[in-house]
């Protein structure tokens, strides 16, 4: 008699009518595959686990932004935040789609450099810059966008010896309605102290005032927030003009819009809470065009949107090592990828598919990364079929501030593969091996040997 | 080790304790372990009477069945042991 096919017991309680905090749905549509490359095949050829970034979702994000702003108001650029995620392949996605560079350290800005965009197309931000990126970046005619007082008069002082006269912005934080208040950078709207940040400006003829600054936090849920910011930016470039009879050339919202991740702890899944970039859009572009600009000295409308354009386009693949019971019943997967490659199981939720066909038989589990240690939780607590050793699994929108924020602890960082418009896979960051950890390290000679 | 005398199985996989209220659901492979379990079988003879049936390495059974009993400790579903 032939025998029949196994599955693994399984009981799962039931919680009626409830909405219980594994959440509305369970998650088990396998995913075979990343646009139209198979799941199976990216692991066999680049391992386990493994970061997949897919091209036509960041062109696709980026087109509907741009599309989003372009059709309510007449000059818009987007800059690409670094930080987001600075692989140059990825980079370079943006830069093609026309977007500009905004980063935040001398590393940040020579790598935008190094990726080919002209100095001045790249906004430079950031509470950390050093005497010799200021002066490459004046050199480069880049925007450098002031964070503080200190760098204002350290600037001017370096602008005295090169006797430039470097473009420059100021970032400025407000009250937008919104706790907690990003106040540590930039200079305070209310406080009048933005204002006298420009006087002072002005008064050294050794800085060339070009643009307003501002980003109000990340992950904003709310639009009217940027509806405020853009009001205050319009009124200290309204009274600029009063005072100065000059026009700020440009305002730059910063970053901020929400992916469509799910935070932790919000019942409802992101995808069906966050506002679109079109209901920014429309909160920002309608307060500047009413502000009362005349039509020929509209400023041009900057946007350094990060995770929004590229959170849905990352993928992270994995393999089940192992399952557990835990001592108070519930189930435990043990995965080969944990905290160390994504930081944002800290903020979010992450959707995690199997990447292979399953009964309907589904458990409430904790899924563990393999650190050695406790806070190395992916999700803790999640409805998912019958895993066992060996299966794949697909973790959903983890393309923004992962591959930045990645841990070299315990093991090494994997390999980044990137799927082209025409679903081809291209290596984009092989991966780390233990002699690039070891090229760093120096050995002083009287710990060279020891005799164990 | 023995499933508590009042829990209601059905054929389906619905599992259900009149004593709190809690209900469950099992796969077909648990509603089978659960249904031998109440006919009073041993974990071993159940092991035993799955390797026959299923397409499975014993030792994987063995280990899933061991899994299981501590799921259905976790859920107060065995009888307490003294
Ligand atoms: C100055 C600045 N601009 C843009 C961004 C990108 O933000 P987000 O990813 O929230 O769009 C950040 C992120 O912290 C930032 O600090």
């Amino acid at each position: 008699m032939e025998k029949l096919k196994y599955e693994r017991p399984s009981i799962k309680q039931l919680n009626a009518g409830l909405m219980n905090k594994f959440g509305l749905k369970t998650e088990y549509n396998p995913v075979t595959h990343i646009d139209g490359a198979p799941v199976k095949q990216i692991i066999a050829d680049y391992g386990s686990p493994v970061f997949v970034m897919s091209e036509r979702q960041i062109r696709k994000n980026y087109q509907n932004a741009l599309r989003a702003f372009k059709t309510r108001y007449p000059k818009v650029q987007f800059a690409w935040s670094y930080k987001t995620n600075y692989l140059s392949a990825v980079c370079n996605v943006f830069h093609q789609e026309g977007s500009w560079a905004e980063v935040v350290s001398g590393f940040e800005y020579n790598k935008a450099l190094n990726n080919g965009v002209p100095g001045n197309k790249i906004i430079f931000n950031g509470p950390d810059k050093r005497e010799e990126d200021i002066r490459l970046a004046i050199e480069n005619d880049s925007l450098i966008h002031i964070d503080h007082f200190d760098e204002l008069y350290f600037l001017i002082e370096i602008c005295e010896k090169l006797d430039r006269k470097p473009r420059v912005a100021i970032r400025v934080n407000m009250d937008t309605g919104i706790y907690p208040m990003w106040d540590r950078f930039g200079f305070n709207y209310e406080s009048g102290q933005a204002w006298n940040a420009i006087n002072k400006i002005m008064s050294t003829d050794r800085l060339e005032l070009v643009g307003l600054h501002s980003h109000i936090g990340t992950f904003m849920l709310s639009t009217s927030a940027y509806a405020v910011a853009a009001a205050k930016l319009c009124d200290l470039a309204y009274h600029f003009k009063l005072k100065y009879n000059q026009n700020i050339q440009y305002l730059d919202l910063g970053g901020g819009f929400p992916s469509t991740n799910t935070l932790k702890g919000s019942f409802l899944p992101g995808a069906d809470t966050v506002p679109s970039i079109d209901e920014f859009a429309e909160a920002i572009t309608t307060t500047i065009l009413n502000y009362g600009f005349r039509q020929d000295e509209l400023p041009l409308l900057m946007l350094e949107t990060g995770r929004a354009m590229v959170d849905d386009a990352g993928y992270l693949l994995g393999t089940v090592l192992a399952t557990k019971r835990l001592s108070d019943g519930r189930r435990a997967t043990i995965m080969d990828f944990g905290v160390n490659l994504m930081f944002t199981s800290f903020w979010y939720d992450h959707k995690i598919s199997p990447a292979q066909e399953f009964s309907h038989h589904t458990e409430d589990m904790v899924v563990y990364g393999p650190l050695c240690m406790n806070i190395d939780v992916v999700r803790e607590s999640v409805s998912l079929p019958l895993l066992q050793r060996g299966d794949n699994v697909v973790v959903h929108k983890v393309g923004a501030y992962n591959m930045t924020q990645w841990m070299q602890f315990i093991s090494m960082r994997p390999n980044v593969v990137m799927v082209d418009m025409n679903d081809k896979v291209h290596l984009i960051r092989r991966a780390e091996k233990l002699e690039d950890l070891q090229m760093m390290e120096v050995m002083p000679e009287y710990l060279e040997k020891h005799e164990l | 080790m023995k499933l508590r005398r009042n829990i209601a199985t059905s054929e389906s996989g619905f599992v259900f304790n009149p004593t709190n209220g809690d209900s469950f659901s099992t796969n077909p492979v648990g509603t089978e372990i659960l249904f031998l379990l109440k006919e009073g079988m041993s974990f071993r003879e159940i092991k035993d009477a799955l390797v026959n049936r299923y397409d499975a390495e014993p030792s994987v059974v063995e280990k899933d069945i061991d899994d299981f009993a501590l799921a259905l400790k976790g859920f107060n579903l065995l009888e307490y042991e003294s």
